[in-house]
């Protein structure tokens, strides 16, 4: 077996050296009704290189990727360009191949990459400080609702009808263990502000998201007054990371904490995962974040470098007084996300942003134009709702049958409600004016 | 004859001894100096070239970021310089032995990167209809597979997104079965052993159970009469989260009475299966009589750990937990299709919800099925094997120099005490002294049970010839803390850095960079 | 009044009906650098043995129990940026807080200086 360099030879002479008879001995505390004997049943036998590549290859050859035509799902989750540097970078051996840099003497690497992350999230979010990544953005908005109710010592958290379904959903289930109220608002295309209405005394959080799943882009500042006036935090959230070169990042709005999801800088869309969470907060509020840290300091001989710092807040440490259970975090994704964040720059981010946006706004503008369509999301960044004269799953069948992947529909993430016609479609730097023609003329064929 | 004198020496020529001096460039021969990515002047560059933007009206609404991000953008050649360097200062699996225990840094082999990285895998959405991706349902189904035979448990949840957010997972079925039998309100408890690592307690507390701990005995187990006058007449047991093999490298012998006890008590049993790389092919978590299990993939399935993840955590459940398994999860219709089950009704009534996003990580899915294939079930069991007897030949290498913490054979990995380091030495120093002989350290102060702990943990990857070479330089090591050599306390002297002020990162904690002028203004208030 | 000790190693001296509160010199050194130190809100009352605050190393956090049952009257906010002064002078500067006492008699339940020197060489 080619991973595995031992030879009988050695086995039988480390069992000579050991001075057990076989293997076998090792196994004996394990009871004997548990214990398995013989080869393991109803599993293949080992397979060289080829035969494995054959089988996975024919398993992935049967799925349409984003890149087979035109393409216009998002909801979460966003076909971007990750220019061929970036996995250059994370496949470099002594990134991929290390583990948490529990011995910073050796692991100045990641520290360094880490410590540039937690920078750029902070500018990108415009808030004081972030933390060294968590899953991704629907966990990461669950951890800041529980950081919230640590802050707070309240017990309540209100969500709007904006926010992804999902996280909603990852929120409500990691708050519902604690016994923490959970309150998710009907979903509202542009319906942020009703946030305000839902505050009260014993409030930890209102969650926001801008641009929310449908897209809209909302000011928020006015709920986090509201919310700041209540003695309540500001939790803002987004799934688009590009978008932050266009629109009002959450720390211009009065946000306490933002989180939100990292993908589309640097990773690419992996069927929704690994991903990368976004964590940032105030410096007032740091000692209660979740997660990893990396931390400035100095060596023996005065030289700098960087440590895992504020270990306490920790499971490894705190154990169960910790502020989260979170361990491995998203490492490997962070660094893509920092490499692509180094080639853009401020600059480039803020020119991705924009075409981002034109590529919505055409598509818009192109389906506005088919009969019966209607943009139901008001203000947007690359994506947006719209209303179809059909059932939209028909609709989007239809579509695929025509080589298009049309968006999602909302009734998907949101079952059982009034949107059965209503399709979410992004558009991306990676959306040509072909594709946008093929979508426009395709949906003025089937409805 | 001819005599021609000219061109190069071409010997080294002899020079007195000279202390390593400070170079003008701050390099180091290969090791490149290297600033921030701040402190440089590229805060108007860019290193993607994009079309420019056509100056379309806005839809924004008038909305707009007032203050853009600055943010430096270095050209490619830059970046990548950049990161290849930093590299450079990372110890890795790739380039030598580590045995960091409880953490399994095993090989990583390449074709599991080259298959995570077909565009069938790695460029579709997960909010794509659902038969567009048939090919990436069936991997997770068979993925699935492989991990349910091998455990001999009935479901898995996929979508946990690493080992502790597979602990969440289980804890929070557990949770929810407890609430079907109407019996939460009165299950608080949840035993947990002093030698747990330190997310079993964390979890436990985040699904609002409290944490009741349980001493090990002086064989390194659970001690059983201490275990048996908690559970006896309780009637607020919630469940016991144990490892096995435990994080002192040993087996569980009373494991399916301990299971007996804890059902017998109303409770459910957790395994926490970061230890699972053990036993693969020899025992059935299954039957022992667990309750739910995450499986690191990048621990014993070997996905690379990333300097901290991606990792991945599915989660085995047994016939009792499996009805509250967390959303989604994949079925396999009569005509071969598969179907992924989004919303917790239904079929999925009983589910515990949703935990996270879409539908797990997909990525660390491709490379733990080509792991698995290509070992296939007689080199799973095979890898298991060697694994367990690289940490009994480190053992028995050692044993004489360093103290092992039981006098047993172990499993997985080799747990020592520091009963054997002379005055003034601690585990620390042995751990940093490793390092200038080219080896990452070991697991330093963990399980908490041993004092000083070290916990070396070789993997099934590692030759004799390298743990020969690693046992020679960590006796010499053991020897000189024996002989309380103040020496040690130097060490690391040929990493990239000395020994770092955590208490100062603490103290006066930068989280991030920030412009020089500003660090002036803040100083002058 | 002379100063008192509680066997968790918090150190109480009274003036008047009001005390001053901190860590001893031997759990400050058992402790090892201390990094930041959580204080309690001025206002919030306590009682005897609850969880008043947090001392934190590097590598452990140690939560500090009230000696006394009470109300925080004033808190050492120097603390804050300089937690160092916890290991510098435990018993001076690196006071936690002040706490008006709720029942004079409690004080009657902890240890002198001999009695906790001797507890303490019992621990260690």
């Amino acid at each position: 077996m080619r991973y595995l360099p031992l030879s009988p030879q050695d086995r039988a002479a480390m069992l000579a050296q050991i001075g057990a008879p076989s293997v076998d001995a090792f196994y004996d505390d394990v009871p004997d009704a548990a214990r398995l004997d013989g080869p393991i049943r109803g599993l293949p036998n080992h397979q060289g290189e080829l035969a494995v590549e054959r089988r996975l290859s024919a398993l992935a050859a049967r799925n349409r990727t984003a890149s087979d035509g035109p393409f216009f799902v998002g909801c979460g989750a966003y076909k971007h360009q990750v220019p061929a540097t970036v996995d250059h970078i994370i496949q470099r051996s002594e990134f991929l191949t290390t583990y948490t840099p529990y011995q910073p003497e050796i692991a100045q690497g990641t520290m360094q990459t880490l410590f540039e992350f937690q920078t750029q999230v902070a500018e990108l979010t415009a808030m004081d400080v972030a933390n060294a990544s968590m899953y991704d953005g629907s966990t990461a908005c669950a951890e800041a609702a529980l950081m919230a109710c640590r802050v707070t010592k309240r017990r309540r958290v209100v969500l709007s009808g904006g926010v992804h379904p999902h996280y909603a959903a990852a929120t409500h289930t990691l708050c519902a263990a604690q016994g923490i109220e959970v309150v998710i608002l009907p979903p509202l295309v542009d319906g942020e502000d009703e946030l305000i209405e839902a505050l009260d005394d014993e409030t930890a959080c209102v969650i926001g998201q801008s641009p929310n799943v449908f897209g809209t882009v909302t000011d928020l500042s006015e709920i986090s007054a509201a919310a700041h006036g209540k003695g309540a935090l500001m939790v803002s959230v987004f799934t688009e990371a590009v978008s932050l070169g266009l629109v009002p990042p959450p720390g211009e709005m009065g946000a306490d904490i933002a989180v939100g999801e990292g993908q589309s800088i640097g990773n690419p869309l992996n069927f929704g995962g690994p991903y990368v969470g976004l964590f940032a907060c105030t410096q007032k509020l740091m000692r209660q974040m979740p997660g990893r840290l990396a931390g400035e300091t100095v060596d023996a001989d005065g030289k700098r470098g960087f440590v895992l710092t504020l270990s306490t807040r920790e499971q490894h440490i705190r154990r169960d007084k910790a502020t989260s259970n979170i361990c491995t975090n998203s490492g490997l994704c962070a660094l893509a996300f920092t490499a692509h964040m180094t080639l853009l720059g401020g600059v480039g981010l803020k020119r991705l942003a924009q075409l981002n946006h034109e590529a919505a706004c055409a598509l818009a503008d192109a389906l506005e134009g088919v009969d019966g369509v209607e943009i139901l999301t008001p203000r947007f960044f690359n994506e947006f709702a719209f209303r179809t004269p059909i059932n939209a799953e028909a609709a989007l069948a239809m579509l695929g049958e025509r080589g298009i992947l049309g968006g999602v529909r909302a009734s998907r993430l949101l079952p059982g409600g009034d949107m059965a016609d209503v399709i979410i479609a992004a558009a991306t730097e990676c959306t040509t004016q072909e594709d946008i023609a093929a979508y426009a003329d395709a949906l003025a064929e089937v409805v | 004859m001819t005599m021609n004198s000219t061109g190069r020496p071409t010997a080294p020529t002899p020079v007195p001894a000279q202390p390593l001096a400070e170079t003008v460039s701050g390099s180091r021969g290969l090791l490149q100096h290297e600033p921030l990515i701040f402190e440089t002047d590229r805060w108007t560059g860019t290193g993607v070239d994009l079309p420019e933007p056509k100056g379309a009206p806005s839809r924004l609404g008038g909305l707009s970021r007032k203050q853009d991000a600055a943010l430096p953008g270095l050209s490619e050649p830059e970046t990548v310089r950049h990161y290849v360097r930093l590299s450079q200062r990372n110890y890795a699996i790739d380039l030598g032995f580590f045995p960091l225990g409880s953490c399994t840094m095993k090989h990583n082999p390449r074709l599991n990167e080259r298959l995570a990285r077909l565009p069938g895998f790695a460029d579709i959405h997960p909010m794509q209809p659902q038969a567009t991706v048939q090919g990436a349902l069936e991997l997770i189904d068979e993925l699935a597979t492989w991990l349910k035979t091998l455990t001999g448990m009935p479901a898995v949840a996929m979508s946990p997104k690493a080992g502790a957010h597979g602990e969440l997972c289980g804890m929070l079925a557990i949770r929810k079965a407890l609430e079907a039998r109407g019996e939460l309100a009165s299950r608080r408890r949840v035993l947990v052993p002093a030698s747990a690592h330190g997310t079993n307690p964390a979890t436990a507390i985040q699904c609002g159970f409290e944490v009741d701990e349980i001493k090990a005995n002086a064989r390194g187990r659970v001690d059983m009469a201490e275990l048996r006058e908690k559970l006896a007449k309780a009637d607020d047991i919630a469940g016991i989260m144990l490892t096995n093999p435990n994080t002192c490298g040993l087996f569980e012998t009373d494991i399916r009475e301990i299971a007996d006890l804890i059902h017998g008590a109303g409770g459910y049993f957790y395994c926490d299966g970061a230890n699972f790389n053990a036993i693969v092919g020899r025992v059935r978590p299954g039957d022992l009589g667990i309750d739910a299990m995450h499986i690191n993939l990048h621990k014993t399935f070997s996905t690379p750990h990333g300097g901290g993840g991606p990792g991945s955590g599915p989660t085995v459940l047994s016939q009792a937990l499996a009805p509250h398994a967390p959303v989604p999860f994949i079925v396999c219709d009569e005509d071969g299709t598969f179907q992924l089950i989004e919303e917790d009704r239904r079929e999925a009534q009983d589910s515990f919800g949703r935990m996270v996003a879409f539908h797990g990580q997909m990525g660390m899915f491709v490379r733990a099925l080509a792991y698995m294939l290509s070992h296939g079930a007689d080199g799973l069991k095979q890898a298991a094997e060697d694994a367990v007897l690289n940490a009994n030949y480190v053992q028995s290498r050692l044993k004489s120099v360093m103290t092992p913490a039981f006098d047993t054979y172990c499993m997985h990995e080799a747990l020592f005490s520091d009963a054997f380091v002379g005055e003034g030495i601690e585990t620390i120093d042995i751990a940093k002294a490793l390092i200038d002989e080219g080896y990452h350290p070991m697991t330093m102060y963990f399980p908490l049970v041993v004092p000083g702990a070290m916990l070396i943990e070789p993997t099934e990857t590692e030759s004799r010839a390298e743990l020969d070479r690693f046992c020679d330089a960590l006796e010499a090591i053991a020897q000189r803390a024996a002989a309380s050599d103040q020496s040690l306390k130097a060490a690391p002297r040929l990493a990239p850095l000395k020994r770092l002020d955590e208490t100062r990162a603490a103290r006066r904690p930068v989280l991030k960079w920030t412009p020089p002028a500003a660090e002036a203004a803040v100083a002058a208030e | 009044m002379s100063t008192k000790y509680t066997k968790d190693h918090e150190w109480i001296t009274l003036d008047g009906d009001t005390a001053t509160v901190g860590i001893t010199a031997y759990a400050a050194e058992a402790l090892g650098d201390v990094v930041f130190v959580e204080l309690p809100e001025s206002g919030k009352a306590f009682k005897q043995g609850d969880d008043m605050a947090v001392v934190e190393s590097v590598k452990a956090a140690s939560d500090v129990y009230a000696p006394v049952s009470g109300e925080i009257t004033e808190v050492n906010d120097a603390l804050t940026d300089a937690p160092e002064t916890v290991n510098e002078a435990p018993e001076a500067g690196g006071w936690f807080c002040k706490i008006k006492l709720a029942d004079l008699a409690e004080l009657d339940t902890l240890m002198d200086a001999a009695a906790y020197a001797a507890h303490c060489a019992a621990e260690g």
